[in-house]
């Protein structure tokens, strides 16, 4: 498909997104909601991945750089962060460390589990 | 002079360079904590500072390069599904490893801010901080957070993620490449993802897709907190 159509596609799935975020009755993401319509439609072949794939790479891989503005904007808060710094690099130190080790300990529990049903099938 | 940073180009123009000069300092450099966002951000903000050109003018451009963020948020549907066949072998530990991290995540921000009596504000800024940045600037916003902050802690905690992630799998005994994948893409999303990728072709797919499912997760999370 041409990059035009295939911008056109990623942008109306967006569309779409604020569409149905704008009906339900509690504040939900609306690019949560594209994602989830978009993975739907490539599970379902709806949408082959060749099809989308040269505009869905550069979104992709130039991710970070469409943060730029929002990072900028701290310049606009910078009172919200003063006197609150120290606090705020211990919040995501500290967490870091809880949330690796949480995710770690569950996805091996998860997989002895696994391991133990596939043994009692066989 | 005036007349250059009044068009919306002029936001944009500055964006690219100051990011091609934050890629380039990260592959001089190899380093994680040489950002390509981080050092975009610092040179335009000095740029800002330096000849004086109010933040308004910046984000004229800065709105159009917003407007991509959600369609970035959707690709990542392309990406997950790229690893579907890994997901549906990996899935009970992906789903309970990002569960588990998007819970934990959610709860010890929650109880720290309330431990530093950081203020209302800034603990919805945070709240979100372990997910992708696109969704977390959302959730941010949704819960009465400041995205920029948001999106501070984002890059702080994924760069944390990537540098701390070869001394936590030790600390830890994390042996398996899929347990090592989810961890890393639950507690720094994609700027982890490049440290996992390094380690393994399995541990960088892992780590990929749980930046997808740990963002649903959150998003849930938030649904009920």
């Amino acid at each position: 498909m041409g990059i035009l159509t295939q911008i056109g596609i990623f942008f109306g799935i967006c569309l779409l997104g604020e569409g149905v975020a704008a009906i339900l009755p509690f504040p939900f993401p609306s690019s949560v909601i594209a994602m989830a319509a978009l993975f739907v439609l490539l599970c379902a072949k709806g949408l082959k991945p060749a099809h989308i794939q040269q505009t869905g790479d550069f979104l992709l891989k130039n991710m970070a750089f469409f943060f730029i503005p929002a990072g900028v904007g701290i310049l606009e808060n910078i009172d919200a962060l003063k006197g609150a710094l120290g606090a705020f690099f211990a919040v995501c130190a500290l967490t870091t460390v809880v949330v690796f080790f949480a995710a770690a300990l569950a996805a091996r529990g998860a997989m002895a589990l696994q391991r133990k049903w596939k043994g009692e099938r066989e | 002079m005036k007349a250059l940073w009044n068009s919306p180009l002029f936001g944009v123009v500055l964006s690219v360079f100051a990011y091609q000069a934050g890629l380039w300092a990260n592959r001089k450099t190899g380093s994680p904590l040489c950002n390509p966002l981080l050092i975009a951000v610092a040179l335009i903000v000095a740029a800002l500072k330096i000849f004086d050109i109010p933040l308004a003018a910046y984000q004229q451009g800065g709105q159009i390069i917003g407007l991509m963020l959600a369609p970035a948020t959707a690709a990542l549907a392309l990406s997950m599904y790229r690893q579907i066949r890994q997901l549906r072998r990996h899935l009970l530990p992906v789903v309970a490893g990002c569960l588990a991290g998007s819970c934990a995540s959610v709860a010890s921000v929650f109880v720290l801010c309330r431990l530093f009596r950081v203020d209302e504000r800034l603990t919805a800024s945070l709240l979100p901080k372990s997910v992708t940045t696109p969704i977390a600037m959302e959730l941010s916003a949704q819960a009465g957070g400041i995205p920029a902050v948001t999106v501070a802690a984002v890059i702080f905690t994924g760069i944390l993620g990537a540098v701390l992630a070869p001394l936590l799998i030790k600390l830890f005994h994390v042996q398996d490449p899929v347990c090592r994948g989810v961890a890393i893409g639950t507690c720094s999303h994609a700027i982890g993802t490049t440290k996992a990728l390094e380690m393994g072709e399995l541990e960088g797919a892992m780590s990929g897709v749980s930046i997808g499912v740990a963002g649903v997760f959150t998003v849930l999370i938030f649904l009920f907190f």
